[in-house]
């Protein structure tokens, strides 16, 4: 064996292809299989696709780095489940281009976190933290209420998800900017339009507080609110034993 | 550096800026209406930058062709600077968000100086800044040094230090506008990720051709690790930043993978970032300047290639190790468990092998602060690898996932092992390559030596520390079978060892900048007469007598 090595070691190129081969052997085994395996992502019949509006909200969680503090995975661990819902499911985040699990926790995971609390607590959440929370130690985010939302380019970003393969129809695309402003904005035609292209239980309302315009906040809260409430697998499939 | 390019290369300068020039006018006039356009600003104002001080100097007279006698350290000497001014830029950001995360008020109403968009100028500042300018520099140093064949020309050298410095400001500026792909450790968007693999390619280039040409017959052991980083890196880079663009003109992308591949393929990416760039790559370092400054041969010929080729071949199945009781399949967690295990066989095998090398020297460490800063770094380098191979056990992973504890480790690491033999290393070099007697100052380095140890020290404790407690506090129960603690309990309870972790940090950046100082000073030194080490020179071009090698 070293007597090989004694003879690749004087062979630049050899030695070149050595390392890409030995170095490509793990990532092929485990990566590759998970896009051929049926049951590594579940099936979810109801999941719905992220609003426009929504979309928005989650580059802006993406642009802030939440990330870097939130995770949205729930672990298969009975502390986990109690705390924060059931353990997440692979199909929960089939749409998530690129995915958020996070791998620290400085603030809670977020997995489940819509619905949990109302519009008006999330604003002011996130607009400071510590007017509700006094311990908390997350940056306030004041700009998300100053800042008007982009909503100019939201159909570029629908195909460009769907080219990466989010199944947007044409119609969603064609009307991306108008349903972001139409989610904002309760009881106008706009809003009708959401509902129609995205489902009965996509949340429509004045997320932050305001009718009439749409601002960073607005998206930022929408986002938050749907979290874990794309399909309801993880409720009614039986969970397997937690540790 | 212009007077050193041959008549052809400043040729071919003229034309990389100039192309550079029309990219970045294009990203600017598709990109007016995104952040962009900005950055087609940044990369336009650098080639006119360029092309002007090339212009400056195009008529200087051609290098003469006894250079040729000589290796090519210009770009080393540059590259120490920078991954010096880097490292005193990345700790900085990083003492700031620690003391974020203590007192949150600190910062200003302003969406750049808010933690979230600070903290990837902090980590990729660092990593890529402060580490990939040590590598790029000392890689070019050894690659010389260790095949004595100068490098191939004087163009490449430069187009890879000062493109990829391009890709470290694209990057930290665009965080703070807001340009993040989200994906840790490979944030930038798809325009610098193909800019940085045209870069990867040049580099891959100058390691092949200078090797090709060696004059030595054996490749050396800190080739091996440096082209591992190169080749490896290039792999990773390229796979996990595959994505979509929504337009030419738009900074956003969306990547090609979602949900439970997108992870497995981040974290695959991310533990071998850790693998190849802070690894690998400064393992090829340790390989040479701890065995020149000690003034020993390698330990054991034989150990350097199985730990090689264990590292190689086992790091690249650990990654899944970060998503242990995810939605990632089990048998994906079981492997990546494994092989993360088995891989402290090869770790340590390395770290051995670099304490053993300084049998016989150890009087040397106890006198001169530059060896002990590597020997501390092989120390660490095994103390982190222990650590991370306990941590990827699923029942240890179960409580120090998402906890500080990660956060420790990692520093223990970076602090502890990469920034100690960096330090080293360049104090060593710092010497050799300006032609200098000694370093300006060794009691500066005594001082940097034990900043830096306390330093990581008060750090290390105050993460794992903090993980602990915070692992613990999430999964403690009360008798009635409840969680005994609400999430802001445990985030209270970090409070004192968030302080103390700023503390630290502001510790190890005290070094930092004392390093600087002294290698500056060192630089500003007068240069002795007749200091020419007739050795130093590619072979052919030197006197007959055999010179020992590290590690023949």
């Amino acid at each position: 064996m070293f007597n090989f090595h004694y003879r690749l070691e004087r062979n630049a190129i050899g030695f070149v292809l050595a390392i890409i081969v030995v170095a490509s052997i793990g990532g092929f085994i485990e990566i590759a299989p998970l896009f051929t395996i049926d049951d590594t992502v579940e099936k979810a019949p109801d999941m719905r696709v992220y609003t426009p509006l929504e979309i928005a909200g989650r580059n802006i969680y993406i642009r802030e780095g939440c990330y870097a503090c939130h995770s949205q995975m729930i672990r298969t661990l009975r502390d986990e489940v109690e705390r924060y819902g059931p353990y997440s499911l692979a199909v929960e985040s089939k749409y998530d281009h690129p995915m958020l699990w996070g791998s620290k926790r400085t603030g809670p995971d977020l997995a489940r976190v819509g619905g949990k609390y109302s519009n008006d607590w999330m604003t002011a959440h996130l607009n400071n933290p510590r007017d509700v929370v006094p311990e908390s130690n997350m940056p306030a985010y004041r700009w998300l209420l100053r800042n008007q939302l982009e909503t100019g380019d939201l159909g570029e970003h629908l195909s460009a998800l769907r080219a990466v393969g989010v199944p947007y129809t044409d119609d969603m695309i064609a009307n991306a900017p108008k349903d972001a402003v139409g989610q904002a904005n309760p009881d106008t035609d706009l809003a009708t339009g959401v509902i129609e292209r995205y489902g009965e239980k996509t949340d429509v309302s004045l997320f932050d507080g305001n009718q009439g315009s749409v601002t960073e906040m607005d998206a930022l809260v929408a986002y938050l609110q749907v979290l874990g409430h794309l399909t309801d697998a993880a409720h009614t499939t039986p969970q397997n034993e937690v540790e | 550096m212009i007077s050193q390019l041959t008549g052809n290369e400043r040729v071919l300068a003229a034309l990389t800026f100039l192309i550079l020039l029309c990219v970045g006018v294009t990203m600017a006039a598709a990109g007016r209406d995104d952040l962009i356009g900005t950055h087609g600003w940044v990369i336009a104002v650098s080639a006119i930058a360029g092309a002007v001080a090339l212009l400056r100097a195009y008529d200087a007279p051609e290098p003469s062709p006894a250079r040729l006698s000589e290796y090519y350290d210009e770009p080393s000497k540059v590259g120490i600077i920078l991954t010096l001014v880097w490292g005193v830029i990345g700790m900085l950001v990083g003492v700031w968000i620690a003391a974020l995360l203590a007192w949150p008020e600190l910062t200003i109403d302003a969406a750049w100086a808010s933690f979230g968009r600070l903290r990837p100028v902090h980590t990729s500042g660092v990593i890529f800044g402060f580490g990939g300018n040590a590598l790029i520099a000392t890689s070019f140093h050894v690659l010389q040094r260790t095949t004595r064949a100068r490098l191939p020309d004087q163009f490449s050298p430069w187009f890879v230090l000062l493109g990829y410095n391009l890709f470290c400001v694209l990057a930290a500026s665009g965080y703070l506008m807001g340009i993040t792909q989200s994906k840790e450790y490979a944030e930038p968007e798809w325009y610098a990720d193909i800019w940085l693999v045209m870069v990867w390619v040049v580099y891959f280039s100058i390691y092949i051709r200078t090797l090709l040409r060696r004059k030595e017959p054996h490749i050396y052991v800190a080739n091996w690790y440096y082209m591992a980083f190169i080749l490896v890196v290039a792999l990773l880079h390229i796979i996990n930043n595959l994505a979509v663009p929504i337009s030419f003109g738009h900074a956003k992308s969306y990547s090609l993978f979602s949900g439970v591949q997108d992870a497995m393929t981040q974290w695959w990416y991310g533990h071998n970032a850790v693998a190849f760039f802070l690894t690998a790559g400064f393992l090829g370092m340790m390989y040479y300047y701890l065995p020149k400054r000690a003034g020993r041969p390698i330990y054991s010929y034989r150990t350097s290639i199985i730990s090689f080729w264990g590292i190689t071949f086992m790091y690249m199945w650990a990654g899944s190790h970060h998503l242990h009781y995810t939605a990632l399949p089990h048998w994906v967690q079981s492997l990546g468990m494994a092989f993360s295990v088995v891989l402290l066989v090869p770790s340590w095998a390395s770290a051995g092998n670099a304490l053993l090398t300084l049998n016989g020297a150890w009087h040397k460490v106890r006198d001169d602060a530059v060896l002990r800063f590597m020997m501390l770094a092989a120390i660490f380098y095994g103390l982190a690898t222990f650590e991370g191979s306990f941590m990827a056990i699923r029942a240890v992973n179960s409580l120090s996932h998402y906890t500080d504890w990660t956060i420790g480790h990692v520093h223990a690491g970076a602090l502890g092992w990469v920034a100690m033999i960096t330090y080293g290393s360049l104090y060593a070099l710092t010497p050799w390559l300006w032609k200098r007697p000694a370093l300006y100052s060794a009691k500066l380095v005594e001082w940097h030596f034990w900043l830096a140890l306390s330093g990581t020290v008060v750090y290390v404790f105050a993460m794992w520390n903090s993980g602990v407690i915070q692992g613990l506090m999430w999964r403690t129960y009360n008798d009635s079978g409840t969680l005994s603690y609400s999430f802001v309990d445990s985030l209270v309870a970090m409070h004192p060892y968030y302080i103390a972790r700023a503390f630290g940090g502001l510790l190890f950046l005290a070094g930092a900048v004392i390093a600087l100082y002294n290698i500056v000073m060192t630089i500003r030194s007068p240069v002795p007469v007749a200091s020419e080490s007739a050795t130093d020179i590619p072979l052919g071009l030197q006197p007959a007598t055999p010179i020992a090698q590290a590690g023949e």
